[in-house]
């Protein structure tokens, strides 16, 4: 039967179900593009960094209903676990998930978020929680994920050895496009598990036909042609191996494994000569592939039952060569990591940027054989274990880079209050001075306007004459007192010129009444915009005298806190990478020591068999 | 079937491998297993005394990945608190202001390079990267530019160079009046190809 992990495929499907989501149109809030700009980029450290300030920011402002993250914040809550499950926040992103869980959605938000969440379990193996989750599913689930759903289900059960769960649920998504190749291979897996060869045969068959310009799909394909092949091959049912087996990509991943596997086939049925053909394409690969190391010994066998030994001993010396060469590389490899090479080659930065740098890792001085290693680093937990160390180099980068700034923050400050200090006291005074002034016109101003607001109900004409008017009046009131007590004639005349003096003025200050009035509340509109600006000023004082203050003011704790958190979270940092470091170190010396154990195996093999070729041929030669 | 290791003769080759083959995939773990068993047995006393070496390199691994996560929290809380105290200190509200680019989605319009100037005096440049361009295309708005003005009415001009959807390269630049008030200004500059050749530039309605 199959040696196939099942669960291993679940993850490569996961992994296509795993993109940022791209933002809703249209998109509202800036500063949640931000976040998406970033997250687009694979820059989730600071993806996640913008989009917690904004929620907590939304959920800090008197009215969120106003705020312009309102239109997104479900996506934005949905986001952030995202991001968190992408920067391997695994705890985090549970916890947003299920905030999502609790609160007071759709049946449909609800659903997805609970498929997030079990996905989560599963990618951290615990199958058991997943289940929980997808079974507490209730109501309508989106369409665009239920498929996912169900392939995620059926992972879970083949995770928890139920296999018939499996095969019924993916029954109904096997022909789902976006699942295309990997449902009927896991289907195929799932029947192999539940004794059922011959339907699981059918199933493989179909996953190893499958057209797809997708890479991830034509992996699974050339895999599942490759499985099919192998059982066959298992079950000495040779031709039909053959058949699956060449259907097998000659440039996919398991091509080396094909080849090898084709060449089995035909030296089964006694095809000595088409054995040679896999073969001797195979050998000239990269050496460092177990299946390539395999064909060294494998086709001068071919040789050797074709009784052509001369070329079968030529072979195997040359094998025995060229495994004295990995093995020498190998012990060179284990020497380097040893010596902590391979943790500084793994933290440069121009490997980093290359989507190929664990090849590429090779050519650098002092690098390990990073060769040996590919099938190692492609498993999930030295992944983890890499990428963590990996985040963890990049955090510690961001804490110094910090650090520096906290300083320069603190050049800045010391540099303000130099400046201000001396300034503002003589700046407030001023400020007194003329804010006194203001509030005294604004006084006169208001008086005013209640006198206007007054005259309204009571008109009064006198307080609307004008000051040379007022004063005329005084003037006449004064002559009229002093006249007042002379009894002469001149008086009298005086005193009937007067009245009529003051008759004129008051007749002139009472028929205008209505225009002065009118003329006045103008006047007082007028005033009101100069106090508006004036107000206005007085505001961008304040403001302006605030920020001058705060620009300087109260920062020296905040300073001194995220000092001493970076300090710490620096220590705490250096600890925890050279425990992980020594992780990656012993992981890959034990990888490459069991590559290497299997090479001296190998060349054993090579030697001896060098040796019966040679005496064989030798034979031959002296009939 | 001889066992592989002690085989002696050319014949007895494929068999052996390819039986021993198809386990690859397990035996490492196996192996891997047998041998922290034995590291388990060996260490255990050192386990107890120092509390920092390991047992199961898969437990070891899971713990590291916890604290990990703990150092991740805590460092992202650094983060926010930091640019916090940093909008404080260098963009205060009352003067900040922040240009944001972004770009329809659809429009095949490849952005090369944008300049910015605020009242005449040069405040920002860039030139994409092509994941740059993509997170647009994908609808990420990217913050060209974060500075300080006073409040009043100012000017911002952009300069933008690009190339169409038919390959023709276009270049393009306007002019935009903003008025700044107590409270930070965002501006958002949407950027795409013109149906008429050209490129347009327009303020976002965000």
């Amino acid at each position: 039967m199959t040696r196939v992990s099942p669960k291993a495929i679940a993850v490569i499907a996961l992994g296509v179900a795993l993109a940022v989501p791209a933002a809703a149109s249209p998109l509202r809030d800036l500063h949640f593009g931000e976040a998406l700009f970033h997250a687009h980029q694979d820059e989730y450290f600071d993806a996640l960094e913008r989009l917690d300030a904004e929620i907590a920011q939304h959920y800090r402002v008197d009215e969120p209903a106003l705020d312009s993250l309102i239109y997104h914040i479900e996506e934005a809550e949905f986001s952030i676990g995202d991001f968190e499950l992408h920067y391997r926040m695994h705890h985090r992103a549970g916890r947003a998930i299920r905030a999502v869980l609790e609160a007071d959605v759709s049946d449909s938000v609800r659903n997805e978020a609970a498929y997030r969440l079990a996905r989560i379990h599963f990618q951290k193996d615990q199958p058991e929680p997943a289940l929980r989750v997808l079974d507490a599913m209730t109501g309508e689930i989106p369409v665009a994920i239920r498929a996912d759903v169900a392939f995620l289900r059926a992972n879970v059960y083949l995770a928890l050895g139920r296999a018939a769960k499996a095969i019924a649920t993916l029954g109904p998504v096997q022909d789902a496009e976006s699942l295309a190749g990997f449902a009927n291979y896991n289907l195929g897996i799932a029947m192999l598990r539940d004794g059922k060869p011959k339907q699981a045969a059918r199933q493989l068959d179909r996953a190893g036909r499958v057209r797809s310009g997708d890479p991830a799909t034509l992996a699974i394909r050339d895999k599942s042609n490759l499985v099919l092949g192998t059982l066959l091959l298992e079950a000495e049912e040779f031709d039909e191996a053959q058949g699956f087996l060449d259907r097998v990509r000659l440039s996919g991943p398991y091509s080396n494994q094909a080849l090898l596997r084709a060449g089995r086939a035909d030296l089964s049925t006694g095809r000595f000569e088409r054995a040679l053909v896999p073969w001797s394409v195979l050998v000239e690969r990269d050496v460092t592939d177990i299946a390539v190391q395999e064909a060294r010994l494998a086709l001068p066998y071919a040789y050797g039952k074709l009784g052509v030994h001369g070329r079968a001993a030529v072979l195997y010396g040359e094998a025995v060569e060229r495994f004295d060469v990995e093995l020498q590389k190998l012990d060179a490899s284990i020497q380097n990591i040893r010596s902590g090479d391979f943790l500084e080659a793994l933290v440069r930065e121009e490997i980093r940027h290359d989507k190929d740098w664990v090849i590429r890792l090779r050519n650098l001085p002092d690098a390990p054989e990073t060769f040996y290693l590919v099938g190692l680093m492609a498993s999930h937990d030295f992944q983890t274990s890499l990428q963590n160390y990996l985040d963890l180099d990049d955090l510690r980068r961001k804490l110094r880079e910090w650090h520096g700034s906290l300083d320069a923050f603190a050049d800045v400050i010391a540099l303000r209050r130099k400046f201000y200090e001396p300034r503002l006291p003589e700046i407030d005074r001023t400020f007194r001075r003329l804010d006194a002034q203001v509030r005294l016109r604004l006084e006169q101003r208001d008086h005013v306007r209640e006198r206007l607001e007054g005259m309204l109900v009571a008109p009064r004409a006198d307080y609307l004459a004008t000051a040379e008017e007022q004063g005329a009046l005084q003037a006449l009131e004064r002559v009229a007192a002093r006249l007042e007590r002379d009894g002469s004639a001149d008086a009298a005349a005086l005193r009937a010129r007067v009245a009529r003096l003051e008759g004129l003025l008051r007749f002139r200050v009472e028929t205008e009444y209505h225009e002065r009035l009118t003329e006045t509340h103008e006047h007082l509109r007028s005033l009101e915009a100069d106090v508006a600006t004036l107000d206005a000023r007085y505001d961008a004082f304040v403001r302006t005298r605030q920020a001058a203050r705060q620009s300087y003011v109260g920062y020296g704790d905040a300073l001194a806190d995220l000092g001493a958190r970076i300090e710490r979270n620096l220590a705490r940092i250096d600890a925890v990478m050279q425990r992980q470091g020594r992780v990656l170190e012993t992981v890959a010396i034990d990888e490459l020591e069991q590559r290497r154990a299997r090479l001296t195996e190998f060349q054993n093999q090579a030697r001896f068999a060098y040796a019966d070729s040679y005496d064989r041929a030798a034979k031959a030669q002296a009939q | 079937m001889p066992p592989l290791a002690r085989s002696t003769s050319a014949n007895d080759w494929p068999h052996a491998v390819l039986n021993r083959h198809d386990d690859e995939h397990r035996k490492p773990k196996l192996r891997q297993l047998a041998y922290w068993n034995a590291v388990t047995v060996v260490v255990f006393a050192l386990l107890l005394i120092s509390g920092s070496a390991w047992a199961d390199p898969k437990a070891e691994m899971q713990g590291l990945d916890e604290q990990v996560q703990e150092i991740k929290s805590d460092v992202l809380g650094i983060a926010e608190e930091l640019r916090r105290l940093e909008e404080k200190l260098l963009f205060p509200s009352n003067t900040q202001v922040a240009v944001f680019v972004s770009m329809p989605s659809g429009n095949g319009f490849r952005l090369d390079s944008v300049k910015l100037q605020i009242d005449g005096q040069p405040a920002a440049r860039h030139i994409y990267s092509f994941k740059e361009l993509d997170a647009l295309e994908k609808g990420g708005v990217q913050r060209l530019y974060t500075g300080n003005v006073a409040t009043g009415a100012h000017e911002i001009r952009v300069e933008v160079a690009g190339k169409l959807a038919s390959g023709a390269e276009v270049r393009g630049s306007e002019a935009i009046r903003f008025d700044k008030a107590a409270e930070p200004r965002l501006i958002e500059l949407s950027l795409a190809g013109s149906d008429v050749g050209g490129v347009r530039i327009e303020l976002g309605g965000r």
